[in-house]
């Protein structure tokens, strides 16, 4: 950590706390993996590390690396873009993927159609 | 015009992804970037995507304060949701109906609904408008459906008009 | 002091991204489900990924960043083919 050594301090704190909320986020998305019961339910947990657990990653890596070598670094920005467009995707492919899964076995948990079977009103 | 920069928007963010992944714009790298933009634009108007007409860009930006803060409070809620000790939170699918049916525009809306923690895309019926949801923890039914049309249709309607 | 306070709260963070890859892992050894697996392993990726990026800051070069991004790639790629194969039994057709 020698290349550290030269930070200032007021940059060193806003880098750690960033680096330790994006962690703490991505922990706590990944422990829903485990913790939440249904398929349905876990599709939502891994959306809290690649939201706000990746910005704030990202942001401490920018901050950090462009205090270093005192110039701009925001290539980061190009994973944070990817990570943004891909994430949803990725989670709806596999939702829509499940649900077919349990129509074909018929299960009683999911609806059979998007349209509700009796409409409000 | 047109013709050399048949997708300006499109053409300027690859030559930005470029600089960005060369970390420079001394010349050489620049040159090699605006080939490839124009190259880019060039292969996406022979694919003919159509162009989307945006609406006011105050819009826009109004749209995307909306979504940062949305997407920061559940993040807050699905956290608090999984680290309860207890069962707390009641999840189900849920039905709304979309009157929005540009497809661009719905393409967006999967991506903020899903993007945000505790809500989930998971199918369109494009004939009715009917969109089925699965919400993490659902105080009701038809406050989600009136959340979604009025929070983030409503301004999507305005943007793709 | 700077030098204590980063090296100590990037050794935090990998502990815990470790460990939310091993929260994943075991959702991906577990299943039930196979579609349960392949969001247990999309979820693996994107934790790598940040874990390869604090280990960038750690040692100071941009080296980590370049396989922080092909991870980011080839994570959308394996995951969108996972999930057509779940929903057609076969990837190209």
């Amino acid at each position: 950590m020698s290349h550290a050594a030269d930070l200032p301090l007021f940059v060193a704190i806003p880098v750690a706390l960033l680096v330790l909320a994006g962690a703490v986020l991505t922990l706590i998305g990944s422990l829903g993996l485990i913790r939440l019961k249904s398929f349905y339910e876990r599709l939502h947990a891994p959306t809290l590390g690649t939201s706000f657990g990746i910005a704030c990653t990202l942001l401490a890596s920018i901050l950090f690396f462009s205090v270093q070598q005192s110039r701009l670094v925001v290539h980061e920005v190009l994973i944070g873009i990817l990570v943004v467009i891909t994430t949803p995707v990725t989670l709806m492919l596999v939702g829509r993927a499940a649900l077919h899964r349990d129509r074909q076995e018929g299960q009683q948990e999911v609806p059979p159609s998007a349209a509700p079977t009796s409409p409000p009103e | 015009m047109s013709r050399i920069l048949p997708h300006p928007v499109v053409s300027a963010a690859l030559f930005i992804m470029w600089l960005l992944m060369n970390q420079t714009v001394s010349p050489g790298p620049a040159l090699v970037g605006a080939v490839l933009a124009l190259l880019g634009g060039w292969a996406l108007a022979l694919l003919r995507p159509g162009r989307p007409r945006l609406g006011p860009a105050r819009a826009v930006l109004r749209l995307t304060g909306v979504v940062l803060v949305d997407i920061a409070r559940s993040n807050l809620a699905v956290a608090r949701v999984i680290l309860s000790r207890q069962k707390s939170h009641y999840s189900s699918f849920v039905h709304v109906q979309l009157r929005l049916r540009n497809p661009q525009a719905l393409a967006i809306l999967a991506c903020i609904l899903t993007a945000a923690p505790g809500t989930a895309w998971i199918e369109f019926d494009p004939e009715e408008g009917w969109l089925l949801l699965h919400v993490l923890d659902l105080p009701d039914q038809d406050s989600w459906a009136h959340i979604i049309q009025n929070r983030y249709e409503k301004p999507l309607m305005e943007i793709f008009p | 002091m700077t030098e204590a306070l980063l090296s100590w709260s990037l050794l935090a963070a990998q502990i815990l991204l470790g460990l939310a890859m091993f929260c994943a892992a075991w959702r991906v050894l577990r299943g039930p489900r196979a579609q349960d697996r392949v969001i247990g392993l999309d979820t693996l990726y994107v934790n790598g990924m940040m874990l390869l990026l604090t280990f960038g800051m750690r040692s100071g070069t941009a080296l980590y960043f370049e396989a922080a991004l092909v991870i980011a790639l080839l994570g959308f790629v394996s995951t969108a083919a996972l999930a057509k194969f779940l929903m057609r039994g076969e990837v190209i057709e």
